[in-house]
């Protein structure tokens, strides 16, 4: 959770409540109503909180790539080019080969790539991040969709459920928790490994180091330049990851425009988060839920006539957390600044 | 610093993209003379083809000057689509809503109702920018969705046309933005605006704010300068651009508003700014060429049989030639670069 791992944990177990109480006061609140809005059956329920985690994966894989680059200095604006070039690029070769694991493979690689223009043209180059990553974006449209040839499937289907053994059958844990698709366990499993990397290893510290004072970094022998490069790549692979997720897993096919801006709710998810890998995950999980009660409202012939409203709940969301949020998180200290040595 | 290499910069960044694009026609199997024939064929040739390019190019124009325009106080409007939309669908209403008006009150009203509309919108993402620290990049995109959520539904459920499509009434031709034989009046209406923007920023104390915001808000605000001020206008200003531009495409070319009948052109906006470098006068060029370019592309899908995707490639390829420094270092000393930035209010 959100509150447990962050990086100064408290000292005194009623500060701690105190310090949390939005937190808990928000999940106590999400979870009456989730309990009311599926009528309190327990099939409701575990059906809210599978479509929660299924929606939320893409976001914490595209917010862990946002604060893997911005923990280093460097700001991605492009998460949502670089996944909808992997989510392309992953289909196309998982429908060529027949294979899933390879189109995975595809999606990380070309995810890879592109990180490596952005730290091309932003870190080695010393642009301005921001329109990097905005020349990511539109060429990422333009390519994907002249070479998308309609009328491609996927041999294999898209990825199975694999349930955890004697573990699925708990009730309500077990559907949401242990039988998922294999990219949503990866998912689970990298939050805490990329909190344990970035905060207890020499990486991490690093890499912290980089994004806050690169010249005082610099002075003690860290190589600014190659760090960020190395980040800037490696958070291309993770939303790779997701792009990979979007056509492979979720969907099964590849649409246009098929990342619909989830590139940059997973920018706003990694403020919320407080660029911290456990706090994006909590963010996450609020903002799929924001996306999951969409099929309760229908169930409930709520708002049925009038779609569009539903479908706004998301970048709402996204703005009001901007504007409550951003003030009160600190970004990286160097953050949108070209390092150069003196 | 030296103008002709400044010139020749953009230039040499199209020759580039295009000569870019010859490869992947070539590479995808068709030949890339016949294909670029083909698109100054649709898009130069006779002045049918001609006023088709400068259709195109006008809400290119606007897009552009939105752009370009929000830069100078440093900030990135990537709203144009949703303030483009926004435009588009209030000059449709006024224009088939409001009838028995003379062309001469009915038109302006129609298109003021539309810019106005666009201001508003572009508004919100300078006062959340002012008053929360909310960067504009993010807010923008995400208002880019609300408005084509909201616009879809004004245009579904309360300013339907009776039957199946989704669309507005066709508009009174009293709010229809005449044509000159082929060429587009609205063209030249976008080209008046882009000459104002230019005069505001060169010659007013507004334009000097502006620019003072821009490349040092910590010294304009000392000098007192009111930066929150600035930045809401300047959005509201940028929006009220956009929005411009989706009005006289409804009043001048389609005649009402379709949902999902003007998608993408917000985006070619930051393209055209960039290639422009961000010039309001140099937008005219730069919009005429990529409007070029959407106009000859269905021809070149016709005798070529290339995709008119390619376009979409090739534009993609200007802006990484333009926004990679390497160019503009390569042409220009280091000291000299007037770079464009837009990160340093990051979060903060």
């Amino acid at each position: 959770m959100g509150f447990i791992m962050s990086d100064n944990p408290p000292k005194d177990i009623k500060q701690f409540f105190f310090n949390k109480r939005w937190w808990i006061i928000t999940t106590v609140l999400l979870v009456v109503f989730t309990l009311w809005t599926s009528e309190f059956q327990q099939a409701n329920t575990t059906s809210v909180l599978v479509s929660t985690l299924r929606h939320s994966t893409p976001l914490v894989l595209g917010a862990m790539c946002g604060l893997l680059c911005e923990r280093s200095g460097v700001i991605n604006i492009g998460i949502e080019g670089q996944m909808l070039m992997s989510a392309w690029g992953g289909f196309m070769v998982a429908s060529t080969s027949g294979s899933l694991l390879l189109g995975v493979f595809a999606g990380i690689g070309i995810g890879m790539m592109m990180g490596g223009v952005l730290a091309g043209i932003s870190v080695g180059l010393r642009g301005d991040q921001i329109i990097a990553g905005t020349v990511i974006n539109i060429a990422a449209l333009g390519i994907t969709s002249f070479f998308f040839s309609l009328g491609r499937t996927l041999p294999s289907g898209k990825a199975q459920v694999i349930k955890l053994g004697p573990l699925a059958d708990i009730p309500v844990a077990g559907r949401v928790l242990f039988s998922n698709k294999p990219i949503t366990y990866l998912t689970l499993l990298m939050v805490p490994t990329l909190w344990f990397l970035l905060f207890r290893t020499k990486w991490g510290l690093r890499t912290r180091a980089v994004g806050e004072h690169p010249s005082a970094a610099e002075t003690v022998g860290i190589s600014v330049i190659g760090m960020r490069y190395l980040n800037v790549i490696m958070g291309g692979g993770i939303a790779g990851l997701a792009g990979a997720y979007l056509s492979l897993e979720a969907v099964g096919s590849f649409e246009r425009v098929m990342t619909n801006g989830k590139g940059f709710v997973a920018l706003a998810v990694m403020i919320f988060g407080r660029w911290n890998p456990v706090g994006a995950w909590g963010a996450a999980l609020l903002f799929g839920y924001a996306s999951a009660i969409q099929t309760q409202f229908q169930f409930r012939d709520w708002l049925t006539d009038d779609p569009q409203f539903i479908g706004i709940i998301p970048f709402i969301v996204t703005i009001v957390v901007l504007a409550g949020f951003v003030g009160r998180a600190r970004p990286p200290a160097s953050i949108g600044q070209p390092y150069s040595r003196e | 610093m030296s103008n002709l290499r400044l010139f020749l910069m953009p230039i040499l960044a199209v020759a580039l993209a295009i000569a870019t694009g010859a490869l992947i026609i070539a590479l995808s199997g068709s030949s890339p003379v016949d294909a670029y024939k083909a698109l100054i064929d649709g898009s130069l040739s006779d002045s049918k083809s001609i006023g088709r390019t400068l259709e195109k190019a006008t809400p290119l124009v606007m897009g552009g000057l939105a752009v370009a325009f929000a830069f100078k106080a440093g900030l990135f409007n990537i709203g144009g689509q949703g303030q483009l939309v926004f435009g588009a669908l209030i000059a449709g209403a006024v224009g088939y809503g409001v009838t028995g008006l003379p062309w001469i009150i009915h038109t302006p009203l129609a298109l003021l109702a539309g810019a106005v509309a666009g201001a508003m919108w572009g508004a919100i993402p300078g006062i959340l920018k002012a008053s929360r620290g909310a960067h504009e990049v993010i807010t923008t995109i995400m208002l880019n969705f609300v408005a084509l959520n909201m616009t879809d539904w004004l245009a579904s459920k309360v300013w339907r046309e009776e039957g199946v499509i989704v669309r507005t009434p066709h508009i009174e031709s009293s709010a229809e933005i005449p044509r000159w034989g082929e060429l587009p009046a609205g063209f030249f209406l976008a080209v008046v605006v882009a000459f104002l923007c230019w005069y505001l920023l060169r010659s007013t104390t507004f334009g000097f704010e502006i620019k003072s915001v821009g490349l040092n808000p910590n010294a304009a605000s000392y000098a007192g300068i009111s930066v929150k001020k600035i930045v809401i206008m300047t959005m509201a200003i940028s929006g009220l651009l956009a929005a411009l531009g989706g009005a006289i495409e409804t009043q001048g070319v389609v005649g009402r508003y379709e949902p999902g009948f003007n998608a993408g052109l917000g985006f070619e906006g930051i393209t055209i700014a960039l290639l422009a470098r961000t010039h309001p006068l140099a937008v005219i060029p730069a919009a005429v060429l990529i409007g070029a370019m959407e106009a000859g592309g269905s021809m070149m899908q016709f005798k070529a049989d290339v995709s008119p995707e390619i376009t979409d490639i090739i534009q993609a390829l200007i802006l990484i030639f333009v926004a990679t420094p390497i160019l503009v270092r390569w042409f220009l000393s280091q000291k000299e670069t007037n770079e464009l930035s837009v990160s340093t209010t990051w979060g903060s």
